[in-house]
């Protein structure tokens, strides 16, 4: 695999259509600056402050946009939050969109077949098997990312978390609280 | 199925590509489609087609397969790179790891293999 990539970039450094810097800065990026820190701390600041989580469930781009994460695949993001009678999931049916800029890369079992078939088809199992038995009366809401939309779930806040600020609320969100296969 | 993570890798402290060339690869795709080679939908569909191809077991591990050879594919219909000029390069850079002394970084010389 390897010989393979090497010799497709070659050609496309030769013929001046890729800089090898420029694929430098993106494996950088990807690999140190987007993650779901990012979505943890949009999701702290939607918790602590009423006219924020108006913004994000309004026009998330934005809302996320002023903490400073834009970008690839982070174009057109939707905000989806959980309560006590609804629950959401995200899952790319077909391939692998994701919001980038607030979750980084996604994790290897949410672009497996299996993931992206029964999502769908029975999500309240897969989210049994990441460990939660939903109650029955909590309605699931299953969105499927497409190149054009992706998703972000603002988890439930923990009770008792009332005294925390950001910083320690940001650390009590999970990148899969923020897929919807797990809650926090 | 289990598609959980094992036990402690549910936050982000997994890596996020398991080998360089999946960064590589990755970093190929985003810098092409910045200058319009094609467009995101493109890609997606044609990474969906490579991914259903891979039938219903595919457990994600070898996506960055499934990447390359979207990335591939899409090159040469894109006229980005002919099939045969890019069959030749993976021969040559093949032959010039086979070349290579261990230890030594990995160069074309341009010299047609013994």
């Amino acid at each position: 695999m390897a010989l393979r990539v090497k010799a497709l970039e070659s050609l496309m450094v030769e013929k001046g259509l890729v800089d090898p810097a420029a694929l430098d800065a993106l494996v950088d990026h990807f690999e140190h600056k987007v993650g779901p820190r990012n979505g943890a701390r949009v999701v702290a600041r939607a918790w602590s402050d009423p006219a924020y989580r108006t913004r994000l469930l309004a026009d998330a781009t934005v809302a996320i946009a002023e903490l400073g994460y834009a970008g690839g695949q982070g174009e057109h993001v939707v905000a989806v939050e959980n309560t006590p009678s609804v629950h959401n999931l995200v899952v790319c049916t077909l391939c692998s969109c994701y919001p980038w800029p607030v979750l980084g890369l996604p994790p290897v079992w949410y672009k497996s077949a299996p993931y992206r078939a029964r999502a769908v088809i029975d999500p309240r199992g897969v989210i049994a098997e990441f460990g939660t038995d939903l109650p029955e009366d909590v309605e699931v809401r299953v969105w499927d990312s497409t190149a054009e939309i992706r998703y972000l779930v603002i988890p439930r806040r923990p009770a008792g978390t009332e005294g925390l600020d950001e910083a320690a609320l940001a650390a009590l969100v999970t990148r899969d609280g923020m897929i919807g296969t797990a809650l926090l | 199925m289990n598609v959980a993570d094992p036990p402690g890798l549910s936050r982000d402290t997994e890596q996020v590509f398991a080998e360089p060339w999946q960064a590589q690869a990755f970093a190929l795709v985003l810098a092409l489609h910045a200058r319009d080679a094609f467009t995101w939908r493109e890609w997606a569909d044609e990474l969906s087609r490579e991914l259903a191809a891979a039938g219903p077991d595919d457990d994600g591990s070898r996506y960055y397969d499934h990447l390359l050879a979207t990335l591939e594919l899409l090159a040469v219909r894109k006229r980005l790179a002919a099939a045969a000029e890019l069959s030749a390069r993976k021969a040559a850079w093949a032959d010039a790891y086979r070349r290579t002394a261990h230890g030594r970084p990995v160069e074309l010389t341009g010299e047609p293999s013994p």
